[in-house]
């Protein structure tokens, strides 16, 4: 019985019943095969998040985002750069209470190395609908490289509570053929 | 309330006043069963509130109802968040583990007035961080995630309640100490109060994870501390907020165990499978902080790898197994009990009527299928990628927290209130339902919150149309429909949750004494239940049933996998 001592005092000495030891094995084979394949998609897969982080003020990090923003410019909506930067240019987004900044263009089928970080609280980069999904930290900048592989409007949400306005914090990704 | 039927003490040392159980045969240390029954009312108090919190949450997210104004809505989310997961839940275990130490090893519990000081620390520390989330300016979720900063007293309520639990903790140790010294028991623990064993040392870690990161954290809060990493913080607080699921799992897989026993007279297949499998939890899952982190910047891949993996699911492994000799274990009581017919007679005529029996076995079913198929999946490195924070998240969790340990809970409190309160259960064709109306609702809103994040909705949003956005886009109309039905099965869940509330409220104050009389339980145990009886599955290890269950499962759960993957490939691409 479950809720009294086990009545053979020498319950280590058992013999385990074979379905037991079956289903221990293949559970911990498949257990296995989930690990290996993980890092298995690093090599085989063409969607790794890259780990590439550095250290940086929120001050620091809003003067670079600024610069590029001027810098790449092509027109403006409702008061926000829509910045197009060049193909192989690095490209920074900035998150802070409520928007991330600014809009981008970006080419389908380019590379494009996204600097990520927040200026304030924590918050969610949520690209929908193509639904990738990474947390943004300020005093962190995190560097991805990103292809976009279709063309159209693409939003991005915050998905981390970050306060009151949270659920008005958007951005937009635009990808051109 | 209690009656002394036989008052003795074993040894000098021990004043300490018992009764015997006219049910099971057990010895019950009055002072444990008070202690019991205090920490099970301040659990069902609790979860009447965060209860009531989570349907007002999932009204507000339902689009055509959209209830609360938002700041009321993210006032109520954290403390729905605060009241179920840590207040409802571990005021449940901490009776657990005096249940499962003090009653099942028949010995005295280690000092009473302690372990009252820790239960009024816990119900301050509970009441003080509802004061600070209902003041309004400390909606920072239960996570707290810096540097979003709460009142002091929201940390300080939580400091407080962890200090209490863990005494708590502590007095669950030494009662086994005295239970050994004082030989109230043969032989080895029993199976359930090794993994109340396997819960107690986990909690152990987790509430100093606890007290390591939500220390400096209130000194910050008091301006004594100039800031709080926010990466740092989150690995330091997943450090209690991860492991302490796997308390909650250890716990709701004993409960199941123990229902097993008293419902259809289960034992372990075999005592080694299942200990081992218990001990896997302790092994491994400190590493589990890492489920929260894979999409955050600064770590490695090869650190977020083994983390997330508990070392190659070695700690799911034991849940693995479990999901196993639970089913095998009922499957050879019942067909001792004679039902032998085909593969499932077993099961067709299992105790369904019995709301102890019924919520454990649905607990067991979506925990397995629900919570810890998509619990894998969400952990996995890549894959985490398209769910990370959207709402597939907190549908993952109510699969675990919900759909199994609460239910697993309810499931326990139809024998808690015969054994420890002494009070028939009131209501049976009411308690007969109550399982399958919260199981449902439990279920629906898991699987519906799945549904909805796979398809970009975020978690804890207020407005999913993103109108007041200044650069408003549309999520997919799936995902408002799926949000909607969240809320239908919110409701049903709910109408479930009071329904348990009623009952178990009505039965501790109106239902029919047991001590006085012979009056038999409406919901009987098995004749067996505590009765010792020859381990294991005796003759009976042919388990068609259970091969067939868990062949089921494991297909469900690879093919899920692979689905998750094709998914991920189709993405755009990332490096
Ligand atoms: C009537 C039953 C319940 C309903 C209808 C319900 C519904 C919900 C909903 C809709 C959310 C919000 C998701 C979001 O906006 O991000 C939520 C969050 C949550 N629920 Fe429940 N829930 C219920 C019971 C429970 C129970 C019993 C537990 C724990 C044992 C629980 C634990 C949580 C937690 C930890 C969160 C996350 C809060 C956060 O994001 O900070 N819920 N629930
Ligand atoms: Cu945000
Ligand atoms: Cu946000």
């Amino acid at each position: 019985m479950a809720i009294s001592p086990p009545q053979n005092r020498l319950w280590w000495n058992e013999p385990i019943e074979r379905v037991e030891i079956g289903w221990v094995v293949v559970a911990f084979l498949w257990g296995l095969f989930m690990f290996f394949f993980m890092i298995a998609w690093h090599f085989i897969g063409g969607q790794n998040l890259s780990t590439e982080t550095y250290r940086i003020t929120p001050a620091a990090y809003e003067q670079k985002v600024a610069t590029f923003a001027e810098k790449y410019q092509v027109s403006e909506e409702s008061g926000v750069p829509v910045v197009r930067p060049p193909v192989g240019e690095d490209v920074f987004i900035l998150a802070r209470l409520w928007e991330w900044w600014p809009l981008l263009e970006l080419k389908k089928g380019q590379s494009y190395r996204i600097h990520l970080s927040s200026i304030d609280w924590q918050h969610g980069f949520s690209l929908q609908p193509v639904n990738i999904n990474i947390s943004v930290h300020p005093g962190y900048e995190q560097i991805i490289t990103l292809t976009p592989t279709e063309a159209g409007d693409f939003g991005i949400a915050c998905n981390e509570y970050c306060g009151i306005g949270h659920h008005m914090m958007t951005g937009r990704i635009r990808v051109v053929e | 309330m209690t009656a002394i039927d036989v008052s003795h003490s074993g040894l000098a040392a021990a004043r300490a006043a018992f009764r015997t159980c006219r049910f099971t045969g057990l010895k019950v240390d009055i002072a444990a069963q008070r202690l019991i029954m205090a920490n099970a009312v301040a659990a069902v108090v609790f979860l009447a509130v965060g209860g009531l919190m989570g349907l007002l949450v999932a009204l507000t997210r339902w689009p055509a109802v959209h209830l609360l104004p938002s700041e009321w809505f993210y006032l109520v989310l954290t403390g729905h968040g605060a009241n179920v997961l840590l207040f409802w839940i571990i005021f449940f275990e901490i009776a657990i583990l005096y249940f499962a130490s003090a009653v099942l090893l028949g010995s005295r519990i280690a000092t009473p007035k302690i372990a009252w000081a820790a239960f009024v620390l816990m119900v301050a520390g509970a009441i003080m961080t509802n004061v600070a989330v209902f003041q309004g300016d400390s909606s920072v979720m239960f996570t707290s995630y810096p540097p979003m900063q709460a009142s002091p007293h929201f940390y300080l309520g939580l400091i407080i309640f962890a200090v209490g639990a863990l005494i708590g903790v502590g007095i669950f140790f030494a009662t086994l100490v005295v239970a050994h010294g004082e030989r109230t028991y043969e032989g080895s623990i029993p199976l359930v109060t090794f993994g109340a064993l396997t819960a107690a040392i986990i909690a152990v870690f987790t509430l100093a994870s606890g007290a390591i990161i939500l220390v400096p954290t209130w000194l910050w809060s008091l301006g004594l501390v100039a800031e709080i990493d926010p990466l740092m913080y989150k690995v330091v607080w997943w450090g209690m907020g991860h492991s302490s699921q796997q308390i909650n799992v250890a716990a709701h897989v004993s409960v199941w165990y123990a229902i097993g026993a008293l419902t259809i007279g289960a034992k372990p297949l075999s005592e080694k499978v299942s200990r081992t499998a218990f001990l896997l939890y302790i092994l491994f899952l400190q590493l589990a902080s890492a489920h929260h982190l894979l999409a955050d910047p600064g770590m490695s891949a090869t650190w977020k790898i083994v983390n997330t993996s508990y070392l190659m699911y070695l700690a799911v492994l034991g849940s693995l197994i479990h999901g196993l000799t639970v089913p095998g274990a009922l499957e050879a009581a019942q067909r001792r009990n004679g039902y032998t017919k085909g593969a499932f007679e077993w099961l067709r005529k299992a105790p369904w009527g019995n709301p102890a029996f019924s919520g454990m076995f649905l607990s067991l079913v979506m925990f397995g299928f629900i919570g810890g198929i998509s619990g894998v999946v969400l952990g996995t490195e890549q894959l985490n990628l398209l769910m990370h924070n959207t709402i597939y998240v907190p549908g993952h969790f109510h699969g675990t927290v919900v759909a199994g340990t609460t239910l697993a809970f309810m499931a326990m409190t139809y024998y808690v209130l015969p054994l420890i309160f002494q009070r028939d259960v009131i209501w049976p064709k009411l308690a007969r339902w109550q399982p399958y109306l919260f199981g449902m609702g439990a279920g629906g809103i898991s699987l519906f919150m799945m549904g909805a994040g796979t398809l970009g909705v975020p978690r804890r949003h207020w407005d999913i149309t993103l109108t007041d956005a200044m650069h408003p886009f549309d999520l997919p109309s799936g995902g408002f429909l799926m949000m909607g039905l969240n809320g239908l099965a919110a409701v049903i869940a709910a109408a479930g949750g009071i329904l348990y509330i009623l009952i178990t409220v009505g039965t501790v104050l109106w239902g029919k004494r047991l001590d006085k009389g012979e009056a038999p339980l409406t919901f009987p145990l098995h004749k067996q239940a505590a009765t010792v009886a020859e381990y294991g599955s005796h003759a009976t290890v042919k388990l068609p049933g259970t091969i067939i269950l868990v062949s089921v499962f494991f297909l469900s759960f690879v093919l899920y996998y692979f689905v998750n993957w094709k998914y991920l490939s189709e993405i755009w691409l990332l490096r």
